[in-house]
């Protein structure tokens, strides 16, 4: 049971990074609150790996320390950790069955007969597989297998945090809901930290208290999944959470208005200290973006309406830029002038690509 | 939908039919004739009903003892040669580098010297080897002060033609074996490094069953080859000295070549390759059957 700590890390595969492209992982400074559920999410090849490797043990990290309750393992490994690692492919032994499965690690460590049985009992009960106990587990389906992966990592009283790297990767679709539904409950019954690795939105806002997104080597938000939805410090958080993104246009500020292209769209707030030279871009998820009949709001061109089953999206363009937002229900539009009516608080303004926090507009709106 | 039926579609397969008859069963008929038979010259055939294969295994016979002296010897080499070659190989396997570009390449190479040598070629190399008077191998261990003679003395003779037989496939069981290490994922080593295992519990919980299938490929090529050596010893030690090193395949070309004793010749092969198959589907159904036994039981209860 342990905080884990991260400070100053990096780490680059190649021996002697001078550049920041050498790293597959740039600095990162952040703690992984005891008992948290955390999910770390990004693309393929964001470094989201590389980092739970770090924390596991099976990476050394080139830069930075790693402390589990202030305590500096960083060069200590993997087996003197105390970490449980579930993987992308179900890992069970082949040649045991589900009970010796479970009882590997305890057996490894050195504990006694019957204290490996019991709490071998316990945790087979707790995953459900008390009928499949003495099966080998290689006749098993994935999802059991990976169960078992999990097993093995519960069963050590003493683990400090469980990995998961993309655990239902392999895993039928219907079934991934049950497992996750299981992993939920086994956080709220154990008082485990547990870090999830997935580049599946759905997976890490479901699983997760706080979802950390990494991006290109680096975290670029970690907050709540209500947080990552209203407040996305960065456009790609925007793009890549939420489906579809967030719009993203470039546009120019002035006091309280912003201009994409020749339109002009109300904002709640005044941005005066943007940085000279940087690149403004303005931000709303289609969520907050409402198509309107003609003359009652931002005025755009309909190409296309999608039905994508809950909602209906319209791609619309403003000044030439796409946009996408939510059709009202019980709305027509004919041909294909239409508008758009934007919330001013879900609107952001971002400035090369960072989040840009307002001021409160004072005198009278624009 | 309906089905066509149309016997003349037989004919697809006459193809076949012709060319596994002219390569195996036309030959292998002309073994069982003249295994029945008797000849003496003049390509006159005299029938002789079992008459052959009941002297082959009569040991009390001259033919007999002969026979079994022969196939005791062989049983005896390959269970040798398996005994060092399978843990050695593995062994080899589990040193080899796994990764690192170059290391890899050099080393398969290695691995793969002894086996592109031609049989009569590795007999020679290791005939000059061992002589007492010319061959580094022979010459040291004779200036050493120990009398090798692989010429005058059984034990000397075995123990060449083993060395030579290791020497020659540890590779093919070692890079076999190799193949299917390299096919374990990482995360296997990982989970098993998390899971606080020791090397050898790591040995034998997850290289060992990953290599059970390229193991069983890899016991069945040297049981048979070694089973059926003839090239080596015959070059090395021409079965001497005595009949110490006649393994089967050495006794058989005597008695066809050499005495042209056609009827018990093909007696003898057809016994021969009887064990041999016997020999190797016991192997296999043991070793496929090993692992799946106890899921048939499971599904069955």
């Amino acid at each position: 049971m342990a905080s884990i700590t991260l400070d100053h890390l990096a780490h680059a595969y190649r021996p002697n990074p001078t550049s920041p492209k050498d790293y597959a992982l740039k600095r990162i400074d952040h703690v992984w609150q005891q008992g948290g559920a955390y999910a770390l999410l990004g693309p393929s090849g964001c470094g989201k790996t590389t980092l739970l490797n770090i924390i596991s043990g099976l990476v050394i990290p080139t830069e930075g320390r790693i402390l589990f309750d202030g305590k500096d393992v960083t060069r200590l490994p993997t087996e003197a950790r105390n970490i449980a690692q579930v993987f992308q492919f179900p890992v069970v032994y082949d040649t045991m069955t589900v009970r010796q499965n479970l009882a590997f690690p305890l057996k490894n460590r050195g504990v006694a007969a019957d204290v490996i049985r019991k709490r071998v009992e316990e945790i087979g009960h707790q995953l459900g597989l008390s009928a499949s106990l003495d099966r080998k587990a290689s006749n098993l389906t994935a999802d059991a297998k990976q169960k078992i992966s999990l097993g093995r990592g519960l069963v050590r009283p003493d683990v400090n945090a469980i990995l998961f790297d993309e655990p239902l990767t392999v895993i039928d679709p219907h079934l991934k809901w049950q497992l996750r539904s299981t992993l939920k409950e086994l956080h709220r019954a154990l008082d485990l930290t547990m870090i999830y690795v997935t580049h599946d939105q759905t997976e890490a806002l479901t699983f997760a208290d706080k979802v950390v997104v990494m991006h290109d080597g680096a975290v670029v938000q970690t907050g709540t999944p209500e947080e990552l939805f209203e407040r996305p410090a960065h456009t790609f958080v925007g793009h890549f959470i939420g489906s579809p993104g967030m719009n993203v246009l470039p546009a120019t500020v002035e006091g309280t208005t912003a201009r994409v292209g020749g339109a002009a769209i109300a904002l709640e707030r005044a941005y005066p200290a943007l940085p000279a030279g940087a690149r403004i871009e303005l931000g709303v998820r289609p969520e907050f973006a409402f198509l309107a009949r003609r003359g009652e709001g931002v005025p755009v061109t309909v190409k296309r309406i999608d039905d994508i089953g809950r909602v209906r999206i319209a791609r619309v363009e403003i000044a030439g830029q796409p946009v996408a937002a939510t059709v009202p229900y019980g709305l027509a539009i004919d041909g294909t002038e239409a508008a758009l009516r934007l919330d001013p608080r879900q609107i952001h303004i971002y400035a090369d690509s960072h989040l840009v926090a307002g001021q409160p507009a004072t005198g009278t709106k624009a | 939908m309906e089905k066509t039926l149309n016997n003349r579609a037989w004919w697809l397969v006459a193809p076949v039919f012709a060319i596994v008859a002219f390569s195996a069963i036309v030959p292998l008929m002309t073994v069982v004739n003249y295994s029945v038979q008797d000849t003496f010259g003049n390509n006159q055939f005299f029938w002789n009903g079992l008459g052959w294969f009941q002297e082959l295994l009569d040991p009390a016979s001259d033919l007999g003892g002969r026979f079994f002296d022969a196939l005791w010897r062989n049983l005896l080499f390959s269970a040798i040669i398996l005994a060092i070659e399978v843990p050695l190989g593995i062994l080899v396997a589990l040193s080899m580098p796994r990764e690192g570009g170059w290391k890899v390449a050099a080393t398969l190479v290695l691995m793969a010297l002894p086996l592109l040598i031609p049989w009569n070629v590795v007999g020679t190399i290791w005939q000059v080897f061992a002589r007492a008077d010319i061959g580094l191998l022979g010459y040291a261990l004779n200036s050493t002060g120990f009398a090798y003679n692989y010429t005058g003395d059984p034990l000397h003779a075995w123990v060449t033609i083993v060395v030579m037989d290791v020497w020659h496939w540890t590779s093919l069981v070692a890079l076999l074996c190799y193949a299917g290490l390299k096919s374990i994922p990482d995360a296997y080593y990982q989970a098993a490094r998390i899971d606080g295992a020791s090397r050898w519990a790591i040995f034998t919980t997850i290289q060992l069953p990953k290599m059970k299938r390229v193991l069983l490929i890899a016991v069945l090529l040297r049981f048979m080859d070694s089973f059926m050596i003839y090239t080596e010893p015959f070059v090395l030690t021409g079965g001497g000295p005595g009949n110490a090193t006649t393994f089967l395949s050495i006794d058989l070309v005597k008695l066809a070549l050499g005495q042209f004793d056609l009827g018990k010749a093909a007696a003898m092969s057809l016994v021969y390759n009887l064990i041999v198959l016997a020999v190797c589907w016991v192997f296999y159904t043991v070793m496929t059957h090993a692992g799946t036994e106890r899921a048939d039981r499971e599904i069955a209860s």
